[in-house]
């Protein structure tokens, strides 16, 4: 228990004179695997590759926010990235004139309307003790009253829907700029976070693991089974982008062109978090971190500032993810997995460095390299082992081959997990903690 | 041979030393009693003598032999009880059941130690099936000396035994102390009503900052005029 | 009565079965977390790696449970518990308790169970592929009791199967088991002790650290429990753990947290919420149609939620139970 402290203890002494040999170790080691990678595979590819990388950046980003700085523990990214490629793909796919065109908005608003007039209705129940009915009753009508609703609303909803589904397909979009749709995917992604930050944020850490988990599947399910919204399993395809893309410029220009906003992002990211994290802002985060007890009592709005940050890590992990889909051009709600997007960007921020900006997008690059490398080297190992299990043992392998070489992966990254956390729960790049008089 | 015995002992958190050097020795017929300003180390100094923390100088003896930093249920088979001051019971567990707890590692004691007990402190036998989280404060303590006592100790320490109980409960817990010491259990407890502790005391160590100040007899140090004024509250 | 009937069994038989199954994973997360203090997330895979040890016992000795008469997975289970048990002691000595012993706060040691969650998935799925496999093979095959209701308008029978009584059985076993152990044993005590107050645990005596082993074995052993009779309830999936964790949670919290009794309630809680709100009312409401007014049309579909959505149910609980009363409904210990 004492050992980190101490360590902490000589980087307080050691960090502002420090000159930044393991920064520029890392990032220069870094630079020449990605020049490797360009001679070896193609600029296209590696353009590509850079690409999602930097969209990763901005989830681990998101993410580092709220674990490095703040503590909180989201087991949920992947909720947030599809609630921001949601709404990128809502933004800017064409709009729909087989459904605009028809009485089916209009039918739609409707129902919508009377879900708020529902709920309007519930709410004026469940204050009816104010004028003198039984607060048993006033619960019993409340209760009936949302159920029966409820049931009414779902069910105009429903044969909507259905009939949405079997004469437009689905909704479409709204034809806006790609960056539109980032911008309120932030903001849904954010808006989710309020309500689970809300509710879980003044309790134990393990709660918001918990609930964060749990939103994320079910705005999962929901992208997959709301068919008229998003085309559920069927995929919407092509999603513009905001730059002109490969046909007009070619791949690798148009994924330059491409790479140089998301790098533009992370950059204006990169550089209101150093500002908020020096800022009396950020020393209370950290404050409220390092010693709650203490913090609150200062006379610190823990709760508050907790929010804040939270909703903070929401909202990037949204605008990533909705870079992240209009860049892959494709909306697929089936597509968005815990694995890829909850896990990977976990182990980006704790190896890069939780609470470090540059260890984290360190750490994104590095580790979506590993990983997009790591794809066919399973799959030679797993041949590999193939053949010296037919050739000595005689073993008969099972068909489906390539799947079961991605599931090495899974057990990988979560190795990975558990050996960061005891090993360098720091990360490489460590967040340099301060002594502030 | 002393019962027990610490010498130079040196030791605290974190690499912080709150302990600098305290030297103690306690018979198996005698009462010890630690006193002392707050922050002087009293109760750092029982948790090192338990095993709670770590002693990085100086040792600690019991029976000649060397117990320092051996964890805490290695010392309850060698014969040491010890209660703690806060949360000093199982509140979920029963009363009787707090008590079997006491006698966790001597099983066949269970039986025979449970009559003993319940004599001690009859209340208890009353209450033995009621959660001890819903005891009062001064029946509270009682669980936790008889949960210690089950084990049948030599050596017994008590960390602030009286501490927010009524004075009526303080001098029963006084008088279950003199008992317990008198059947042939060496007591070594840290008190801050230090002027009655002091007069059940046959050894009395006044601490400040991690040392000893006065080491003597009880009766010496509540008549010595300088601790009286500098500890004692004049 | 068909009704009545189609009632008992879509949620009455389906709820206490999903009821039973829940309880047993809650009461294992519940006992991890009043020993260790935090939500063991790879609780859900350790359930389903017991499904998966029965599955390959039953490949190794097909025949036995034809000699015992009883299907083979059952006739397999108890081995199947030890390994579990095993593994869960396993990975807590490789995994958590290194973390412990650097004094790392909770949440670092609930991210390392998610670790663990991805290793055990990977090598499930290494081994056993992604696709269902039934349970039962060899030739055998589960048996379904059909009862007939001895009414003259009911012309359905109540059905069961053969796992689901298992699973009632085993179920009502590990309830009084549990709590015999939890209240009558010298080592139940100590668990219970030192749930209450690990430090005054310690200086009682009590070895902690065997504590903690005793506490995975159960936790191994009822997961084990749990996820083999789940899958012969249905099919053996390797992706079984995620429809489970969180229900089991859910069913954890509301029952409060480290209240072992209170995880059995929520279990069954969270099972017939579950149920209730995907069973299709409209069944129920044919019979009195005549009653409501002739504008009313009773839609085909009147569901609270689709099966699809499923999910939700154990979500909305856990946040309303959040909301309301974050020590669940018996005084959990932590908050």
């Amino acid at each position: 228990m004492n050992t980190p402290r101490t360590e902490r203890r000589e980087d307080i002494v050691a960090a502002p004179s420090r000159f930044p040999l393991r920064e520029i170790i890392l990032f220069g080691a870094l630079l020449a695997v990605i020049v490797t990678i360009y001679m070896m595979m193609g600029t296209a590819y590696s353009t590509r590759m850079l690409v999602e990388a930097s969209c990763y950046a901005i989830l681990a980003l998101g993410l580092t926010i709220q674990w490095g700085y703040a503590g909180q523990f989201n087991a949920g990214v992947m909720g947030f990235v599809a609630l921001g490629g949601f709404s990128a793909m809502l933004f800017s796919v064409p709009v729909n004139d087989a459904f605009w065109g028809t009485e089916l908005p209009g039918e739609l608003g409707r129902v919508l309307l009377y879900g708020v007039a529902a709920a309007l209705l519930v709410y004026g129940a469940s204050k009816l003790d104010r004028i003198g009915v039984p607060k048993k009753l006033r619960s019993v009508i409340a209760i009936v009253l949302a159920v029966v609703l409820y049931m009414v609303v779902i069910s105009m909803l429903r044969s909507v829907t259905g009939e949405i589904q079997s004469r437009a397909g689905f909704i479409g979009g709204f034809g806006l700029p790609a960056w539109t749709g980032w911008i309120v995917g932030g903001a849904l992604a954010g808006a989710v976070g309020y309500f689970i930050g809300h509710i879980c944020l003044g309790l134990r850490s393990d709660y918001l693991a918990i609930a964060t988990l749990g939103i994320a599947e079910i705005i999962k399910a929901f992208l997959k089974n709301s068919d008229w919204l998003t085309r559920g399993t069927a995929t919407v395809s092509p999603l513009p982008w905001p730059t002109p893309g490969p046909s007009e410029l070619g791949f690798t220009l148009a994924r330059a062109l491409y790479l140089s906003v998301t790098a533009a992002m992370i950059a204006v990211i990169f550089f209101l978090l150093h500002r908020a994290y020096h800022a009396p802002w950020g020393r209370m985060i950290r404050a409220i971190r390092d010693n709650e007890v203490s913090a609150s009592a200062m006379g610190k709005d823990i709760n508050r500032r907790r929010l804040e940050i939270f909703v903070l890590g929401c909202i990037l992990m949204g605008i990533g993810g909705g870079a992240l889909a209009s860049f892959n051009s494709l909306f697929d709600p089936n597509g968005y997995l815990p694995l890829n997007h909850t896990f990977l960007v976990l182990v980006m921020v704790i190896l890069g460095g939780p609470g470090n900006n540059l260890g984290t997008i360190f750490g994104a690059v590095a580790v979506y390299i590993i990983w997009l490398m790591s794809e066919p080297l399973a799959l030679f190992l797993m041949q590999g082992a193939v053949y010296i299990g037919e050739g000595w043992f005689g073993w008969q392998p099972p068909g489906n081959l390539d799947s079961r070489a991605l599931q090495a992966r899974v057990f990988v990254i979560g190795l990975l997990i558990t050996l960061v956390l005891r090993f360098a729960p720091n990360g490489l790049l460590p967040e340099k903690v301060k002594h502030h008089g | 041979m002393p019962l027990l015995e610490a010498r130079d002992v040196h030791g605290g958190y974190g690499g912080m030393n709150i302990l600098n050097g305290v030297n103690m020795s306690v018979e198996a017929d005698e009462i010890g009693v630690i006193v002392g300003p707050n922050g002087a180390g009293k109760s750092t100094m029982l948790k090192a003598i338990f095993g709670l923390l770590t002693v990085s100088q100086g040792e600690i003896l019991l029976r000649g032999e060397p117990i320092h930093n051996l964890p805490p249920n290695k010392l309850v088979q060698r014969g040491m009880g010890f209660i703690p001051q806060e949360k000093n019971v199982f509140p979920s567990l029963s009363v009787k059941e707090n008590l079997e707890m006491g006698a966790f590692l001597k099983p066949g004691n269970v039986k025979r130690m449970l009559k003993q007990v319940y004599d001690f402190f009859p209340p208890l036998y009353d209450k033995r099936h009621q959660p001890a989280g819903e005891l009062s404060g001064g029946q509270r303590q009682m669980v936790a000396m008889g949960r210690a006592l089950m084990a049948e100790p030599e050596m017994l320490l008590l960390d602030e035994p009286t501490a927010g109980l009524s004075p009526l409960y303080m001098n029963e817990i006084f008088e279950r102390v003199k008992q317990i010491n008198a059947a042939g259990v060496g007591i070594l407890m840290v008190e801050q009503n230090a002027k009655q502790a002091l007069a059940i005391a046959d050894k009395g160590f006044v601490l400040a900052a991690g040392k000893n100040r006065f080491t003597d007899t009880g009766a010496a140090l509540l008549a010595d005029p300088e601790v009286a004024k500098s500890f004692l509250g004049g | 009565m068909n009704e009545l009937v189609f009632f008992i069994n879509n949620v009455i038989i389906a709820g206490s079965v999903t009821g039973s199954i829940y309880a047993i994973g809650a009461i294992g997360v519940t006992l991890v977390f009043s020993i260790m203090r935090f939500a063991h997330f790879a609780h859900a895979d350790m359930m389903t790696f017991g499904a998966f040890m029965v599955l390959l016992l039953t490949l190794a000795f097909p025949g036995v449970g034809g000699v015992v008469g009883l299907p083979t997975p059952v006739v397999m289970l108890p081995l199947a518990m030890i390994l579990t048990a095993a593994l869960a002691v396993g990975i807590d000595k490789v995994f958590y308790k290194p973390l412990r012993a650097h004094g790392v706060k909770p949440i670092v040691i609930v991210i390392g169970s998610l670790g663990v969650t991805l290793m055990l998935q990977g090598l499930i799925r290494l081994f056993a592929g992604t696709s269902a496999q039934n349970m039962y093979l060899a030739g055998e095959r589960k048996e379904i009791y059909r009862l007939d209701v001895p009414f003259e308008l009911a012309t359905r029978p109540i059905v069961v199967t053969e796992p689901q009584i298992i699973l009632f059985i085993l179920t009502i076993a590990c309830v009084v088991g549990l709590h015999l152990f939890l209240n009558r044993t010298r080592l139940g005590k100590a668990m219970r002790a030192m749930s209450d107050n690990p430090d005054l645990a310690r200086a009682s005596g009590i070895n902690t650290n065997y504590i903690v082993s005793v506490t995975w074995v159960i936790a191994g052993s009822l997961a084990a429990i749990a996820g083999t009779l789940l899958s012969l309830d249905v099919t053996f999936k390797p992706d079984l753990s995620f429809f489970l964790l969180l229900p089991i949670f859910a069913a954890a919290i509301v029952g409060g947290v480290g209240h072992p009794y209170g995880a059995i309630a929520g279990g069954f809680v969270v099972g017939f919420a579950e149920t209730l709100a995907v069973f299709n009312w409209s069944v129920m409401l044919r019979p009195i149609q005549h009653l409501f007014p002739e504008w009313i049309e009773i839609p085909r579909n009147l569901a609270f939620v689709g099966t699809e959505y499923k999910i939700v149910v154990p979500f909305f609980i856990l946040v309303a139970i959040l909301v309301w009363r974050p020590t669940g409904i018996f005084k959990g210990k932590v908050i």
